[in-house]
């Protein structure tokens, strides 16, 4: 099972995410899916600025302090209980993985 | 200056019966619409976060008031093609409606959670409605704000499961009713097109909620209860909605939550006449006006469909799929073409109701809602 931060030194990161970065970075076309996925399904909820809607907001401040494991598993598994739905057939664990950390980096719009 | 110089834009007076907003949500900018000739009028920028926003209008048609995420109210004035007036109302907001005699505006809020009154004509702040539940400090989320009869709005509390009757007859000093316990975080409401009942569709649990508003003493009562049968939900990708009132005869039409189904309802009895197998989640459930087809959009991974159900044999009877993300779908007042948004190809596009095929398209930037003056004479628009 891929981990993060079990990469150790291997820097993999892609351009614009910030080169401590221990995630893998997906393929640029992929990036681009992906950033469009937060931005307008996922910000039917949490808004298309992060800033919040009926889902909390997902801004580095928001996030700050928050366990990037279980941001992914949020991501992929929901939460029950609340709107939260599992996107695991959008998207696979790795690519989770990178969302979160562009997330808590504030790197989406660097992402455009 | 000339009066004609101040109408820029205009070349002779014009009526604004056929004309319309469509949000476009990435820019913060709405387009004006003409629906006789389904022509662009003007674009105008500079209303906020738009993405998540809806439309009302003031009684002369003349007006659309934008409820923004980021709580910007903003007065566009379809004539003069520009901004009249534009507040920032609140941190996070959801939607909004216009009182009866067209005179005050409400916003939803999600942050700080509760309902604000405006006038309309200046939006000058009249009353503030704060949603905390009992005796807790914390504010509840406001969705499905709508106006009814009797310069009254009715709202639902999504993470406290109340529905508050606000009486606006004197708007500084709202008279608010409360009923508490009407089941798990109701996500939208609506109001019959006659005004007199409020539903509220619920997420956390299978079932509505039913308000009748001529006779509130009775409370409210749940309805189609269990209608997922003990089944495991499925997924839900993106939220229902409930936009106008949905109906043909004495049928109802709403989303089911967690099913790819359409619930119809007895509107006699209030008891499940059918459910309706569509091809996912649905969003938006809406009659054409005469009733005779209801449309249906979806959530992802299915929002390239829409699917149109005939309301005399209650079946799918055509399967269009018209791109990437439809997002809404608005008819023209009498029902001829329906505007689809479909917002990943960037465009609008017209639909004839009566042959589904694609009579005209718009480019549009990222465009969602669409919404259409006639809803300036709707009671719960």
């Amino acid at each position: 099972m891929w981990t993060i931060g079990l990469i150790g030194g291997a820097v993999l990161a892609g351009a614009a995410v910030s080169a401590a970065s221990l995630v893998t970075s997906p393929e640029p076309t992929r990036r681009v899916e992906l950033v469009h996925l937060v931005r307008q399904d996922c910000g039917s909820c949490h808004g298309l600025t992060l800033k919040g809607g009926l889902g909390p907001a997902l801004t580095p401040e928001a996030l700050a302090g928050k366990s990037p494991e279980g941001l992914r598993a949020t991501i992929l598994h929901g939460r029950p209980g609340t709107p939260m739905a599992p996107w695991r057939s959008f998207l696979t664990e790795q690519e989770a993985g990178w969302v979160v950390e562009v997330l808590m980096q504030g790197q989406l719009d660097a992402e455009k | 200056m000339t009066i004609l110089a101040v109408l820029a834009g205009c070349a002779s007076p014009r009526g604004t019966g056929d004309l319309g907003v469509i949000i476009e949500r990435a820019a913060g900018s709405v387009q004006l619409v003409e629906t006789t000739t389904r022509t662009r009028l003007a674009q105008v920028t500079g209303l906020g976060d738009l993405s998540h926003a809806s439309v009302v209008y003031s009684r002369d048609a003349r007006y659309a008031y934008v409820f923004g995420r980021d709580g910007g109210l903003t007065k566009v004035d379809m004539l003069r093609r520009r901004i009249d007036k534009r507040i920032v109302q609140a941190g996070n907001a959801i939607g909004g409606a216009i009182s009866q005699d067209g005179k005050l505006i409400a916003v939803s809020n999600y942050e700080p959670g509760g309902v604000k009154v405006f006038t309309a004509d200046t939006l000058e702040l009249l009353a503030d409605i704060p949603a905390g539940s009992g005796d807790s400090a914390r504010r509840s989320k406001v969705v499905g704000l709508v106006d009814a009869p009797g310069d009254i709005f009715v709202f639902s509390l999504y993470d406290a499961g109340e529905i508050w009757m606000a009486d606006m007859r004197n708007p500084r000093q709202p008279q608010v009713r409360k009923f508490p316990n009407v089941g798990k975080q109701p996500y939208d409401g609506t109001v019959t097109p006659d005004g007199r009942y409020y539903i509220a569709g619920l997420f956390g649990e299978d079932g509505l909620a039913l308000l009748d508003l001529w006779q509130p003493s009775m409370g409210v009562r749940r309805v189609l209860e269990g209608y997922g049968r003990g089944q495991e939900p499925l997924p839900v990708f993106k939220m229902p909605h409930m936009d106008y009132w949905a109906q043909a005869n004495d049928t109802a039409y709403v989303p089911a939550v967690g099913r790819h189904e359409v619930l119809v309802i007895d509107q006699k009895n209030w008891t499940e006449a059918s459910r309706i197998a569509v091809a996912g989640q649905p969003v938006f459930v809406v009659a054409r006006p005469d009733g005779r087809q209801v449309w249906v959009n979806f959530a992802p991974p299915n929002n390239d469909t829409v699917q149109v159900i005939d309301t005399l044999s209650l079946s799918v009877i055509r399967t269009l799929k018209p791109g990437k993300a439809v997002l809404h779908m608005e008819f023209t007042p009498r029902g001829e073409n329906v505007w689809l948004s479909v917002r990943d190809e960037n465009r609008v596009d017209v639909y004839d109701t009566g042959t589904f095929e694609r009579v005209a398209s718009l480019p549009a930037d990222k465009p969602s809602g669409i919404f259409f003056s006639a809803r300036a004479q709707r009671i719960g628009q």
